[in-house]
């Protein structure tokens, strides 16, 4: 069984804005999901229906086998949620707020303890359990957020961009998490505007635009449908009269601005750096810089849609190559 | 059933704890009625010996129901206020994904609302007494009137409730600020509403404030009668039940809206 299926799913607002336009997607057991778009695509709308924080006005979403709109406090027995903005009363302790959770699943008050001070522990907030959150910074808000949606055991976590505003350790710490969590068999559904982060993380990609599903599949599989490597090649100035002509042996080539930029696409992959280092040298032109540049979820995007994911415009994921010769 | 009532206990905590915390909250609820109480009692003292006025043992006795009054009415803003940075803040979604029923979250700050009425009681009584007012029922006179002062916030705190759901805005509710001085001014609360002038005098008398402000000073100045109880409750049944109505009304817009 699915933990999450949905059909058709539809949202509409108050002056006739349709948020969400008719979404399928299934979302497998112990699966890690990725719901990813540009700001406004209908993402948070999505979870907040399948949370039941907001009632679906068509089509049909089934949680750990439940109805979203018909059994919605079954639902929310089996889900953890952690919204956007790390949503945490700033005058309470981590540890009050964990036993607040606790109690609000109807956990008995011991267990409920018992619960709180693993969890604290867990997300690495032990030393700061009797301070209060707003004393917190926000990469702590995130993981006591993220330790208060677990107090319950849920079957299915939500996360909605849960590193948004995060630095890189703090964010790498909640990847950590949400690893360990899945590997122990809880189902992750996942939002994000962070390419990396559905890279790093999840088993699928779900990516969505204007309300609509735009594309799916495994973050592999999806940059193999967008096409092959390229490389950047950068020359020291005046050595670049036959460059293009030696390139073209490799691939299609792009020449890029002020004639020592080069792009050219890798038919063979990634090993044809080599070749294409020695070709260059053999052919007396002398490289100032040399970028391996592999498609990204952005290139899915900007194929589906004609344009970039917001905040994630750079062209590529460039690898660890930076040759620099002369 | 259990784990509602566990819920509405939890979260009646968090709201007592945070109004301890957050001077802000606290400050005015205690503060500003308690400086009323004396400004009143020390420059309108000789008001006791004007005709019409009923007999007392002292006109601070008398006043104790309006400073109980105000601190109630006060307590239920800070608690439609507090609701209203739930939702401002996002801590409201948190407590609606999670299995309790919708009402709870309301029930939960209306109970902290009656535990800090029946305290802002507690405090003027106890002011009452180091200045020499004597309560006339005795001890199940400051139990009436103790009690009083928790039905009195909750009552109101359904009706800053409602506005608080409805409008999702702190600075809404605390616009209800100066009407709360209003409503007690046009209300028997301060004086008796025969000494007032029209048409003060007519709206004191259909104020169910008034209904409240004698079953909270009977058991004070006059001792325990059944007359002013129910008075005192038919008051609280009006605002109670106009505050629930609303309430629930406010509720569901709230999760309409959500």
């Amino acid at each position: 069984m699915a933990a999450i299926e949905v059909q058709g799913l539809e949202r509409e607002f108050k002056g006739g804005v349709k948020a969400v336009q008719g979404i399928d997607l299934a979302v497998g057991e112990g699966e890690i999901y990725a719901f990813l778009g540009p700001n406004g695509a209908g993402k948070t709308t999505t979870v907040r229906m399948l949370t039941t924080l907001l009632r679906p006005t068509g089509g049909r979403a089934l949680v750990a086998g439940h109805d979203v709109a018909k059994e919605a406090a079954a639902v929310r027995r089996q889900i953890g949620v952690a919204l956007q903005e790390a949503a945490l009363d700033p005058l309470m302790s981590g540890h009050e707020l964990m036993r607040l959770q606790a109690t609000l699943h109807g956990l008995p008050r011991a267990e409920g303890r018992r619960r709180a001070d693993a969890l604290v522990e867990r997300v690495g907030l032990g030393y700061a359990k009797d301070r209060r959150v707003g004393t917190y910074s926000g990469g702590m808000r995130r993981r006591l957020d993220l330790g208060m949606a677990l107090v319950h055991e849920p079957r299915v976590l939500f996360l909605d961009e849960p590193t948004t505003g995060l630095d890189p350790s703090s964010r790498a710490a909640i990847w950590d998490e949400v690893r360990r969590l899945n590997d122990e068999g809880t189902t992750v559904f996942l939002t994000t505007q962070y390419l990396e982060e559905a890279d790093q993380l999840a088993d699928r990609v779900g990516i969505i635009d204007d309300g609509r599903m735009a594309i799916e599949g495994t973050p592999a599989a999806l940059k193999a449908q967008v096409g092959q490597p390229h490389l950047d090649v950068c020359l020291t100035d005046g050595a670049n009269d036959h460059a293009e002509g030696v390139l073209a042996r490799f691939g299609e080539v792009r020449p890029g601005i002020e004639g020592v930029h080069f792009q050219v696409t890798l038919a063979g992959g990634a090993g044809d750096i080599a070749p294409v280092v020695r070709a260059l040298d053999e052919a007396g032109l002398a490289v100032a810089q040399l970028n391996l540049v592999n498609p990204t979820l952005d290139d899915v995007f900007l194929a589906e849609t004609g344009r970039h994911l917001e905040g994630d415009q750079d062209t590529g994921e460039v690898a660890a190559l930076s040759v620099e010769s002369g | 059933m259990r784990a509602e009532l566990r819920a509405i206990g939890a979260l009646g905590l968090r709201s007592i704890r945070n109004t301890f915390r957050y001077p802000r909250y606290l400050g005015p609820i205690l503060v500003f009625p308690t400086l009323f109480l004396a400004v009143n009692t020390g420059g309108a003292g000789g008001a006791i010996d004007l005709p019409g006025f009923p007999e007392v043992h002292g006109f601070l006795d008398f006043q104790l129901a309006a400073g109980i009054l105000q601190a109630s009415l006060l307590a239920a803003v800070m608690g439609g206020t507090g609701l209203a940075l739930d939702i401002e803040l996002g801590f409201t979604d948190r407590l609606l994904a999670a299995p309790i029923r919708r009402p709870t979250i309301v029930l939960g700050r209306l109970a902290a609302t009656f535990v800090l009425g029946m305290f802002a009681a507690v405090w003027f009584l106890a002011i009452g007494f180091a200045f020499g007012a004597i309560v006339k029922g005795g001890v199940l006179g400051v139990i009436f009137v103790i009690l009083f002062g928790g039905l009195t916030a909750t009552a109101f705190g359904g009706i800053a409730s409602a506005i608080a759901l409805k409008s999702g805005t702190a600075s809404v509710v605390q616009g209800m600020f100066p009407l709360v001085f209003v409503i007690l001014f046009v209300s028997s609360a301060f004086f008796p509403a025969e000494l007032m002038q029209e048409p003060s005098q007519t709206i004191a008398h259909y104020n169910p404030v008034s209904l409240v402000a004698a079953g909270i000073r009977g058991p004070v100045v006059f001792g325990l009668s059944a007359s002013d109880t129910l008075d005192g409750l038919l008051g609280l049944a009006i605002i109670g039940g106009l505050g629930f109505v609303l309430s629930a009304w406010g509720l569901r817009a709230r999760l309409r809206a959500s």
